[in-house]
């Protein structure tokens, strides 16, 4: 059967795209939040995971590198990376780690804390930034920007290694936006009988 | 449609993260996403390739002989 290549799949330029505009401008990093609320609108109110199986660009631009350009080593993943205890506790952790972002946007906002110009990387590395962003715009909105792409560039990060290392597709495993829509959708599901 | 194949892909829905790359890399257009709930793949299809089965990053699915 042969597949028919529709837009859809090339969507995985998304993500060059918007790494790309984030090192011109930190501004665009807002567009992050595209990728938090398009797979729950799916997932809550279709009760799918298209998002995953069709629009995700990380999802894509792994397959791409990973089974396409054959980056991938195509280990086994432990087992305990793809255990519930693992994958939930990921999950709970990353979106702590989002409001965090949000809580200290707020503190920026209200003057407690000044703007730190910087990407953090893997919560620890601290990649100065200051050239993508030109004073003039709300220190909060900016500090978000710096959040939420450092957020973004991390779990980028991550989801490369694990797919040089493992199967292309192993953050998916993991992914918290994945795992989060599953547990949507499973708690939405109501068996039929095929 | 004519005759099963010999083997096919069996789906363990508890592994399963309804990713979609087995149906993303199925020659045979044989895996369906249920729900977003888990994988499972349409028999008529399924002629036991086991594609699906190395792209699977959780390793949910098998290849067996048909019952
Ligand atoms: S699991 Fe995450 S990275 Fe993978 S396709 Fe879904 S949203 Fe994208
Ligand atoms: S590749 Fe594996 S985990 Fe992903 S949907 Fe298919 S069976 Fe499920
Ligand atoms: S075994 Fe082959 S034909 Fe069957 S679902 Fe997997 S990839 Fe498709």
């Amino acid at each position: 059967m042969n597949k028919q290549r529709r837009w859809y799949h090339y969507l995985w330029l998304w993500s060059i795209i918007y790494f790309s505009l984030g090192l011109v401008n930190i501004l665009f990093a807002w567009l992050g939040l595209i990728s938090f609320c398009l797979p729950l609108i799916l997932a809550i109110g279709g009760g799918n995971k298209l998002f995953c199986n069709r629009y995700c660009d990380r999802g894509q631009l792994l397959r791409v590198m990973g089974s396409q350009a054959g980056l991938s080593m195509r280990r086994e993943m432990p087992e305990w990376m793809k255990g519930r205890a693992f994958r939930y506790g990921f999950m709970v952790f990353f979106f702590a780690m989002f409001f965090n972002i949000i809580y200290v946007s707020w503190l920026v906002a209200s003057g407690i804390q000044g703007l730190n110009e910087a990407v953090t990387v893997l919560w620890s590395l601290q990649l100065p930034w200051s050239w993508s962003y030109s004073s003039g715009i709300e220190p909060w909105v900016a500090q978000f920007a710096f959040g939420l792409y450092s957020l973004m560039l991390t779990s980028e990060i991550i989801a490369i290694a694990a797919m040089l290392i493992y199967k292309p597709r192993s953050w998916c495993v993991f992914c918290p936006m994945g795992t989060l829509t599953q547990t949507i959708c499973r708690a939405r599901y109501v068996p039929t009988i095929k | 449609m004519g005759k099963l194949s010999p083997r096919h892909a069996v789906v363990d829905n508890n592994i399963c993260v309804a990713c979609g790359s087995c149906a993303d890399i199925c020659p045979m257009g044989a895996m369906e996403i249920v729900s977003g709930v888990f994988a499972r793949p349409v028999e008529e299809r399924c002629v036991g390739c086991g594609r699906c089965a190395r792209e699977c990053p959780a390793s949910a699915i098998r290849v067996e002989v048909r019952s």
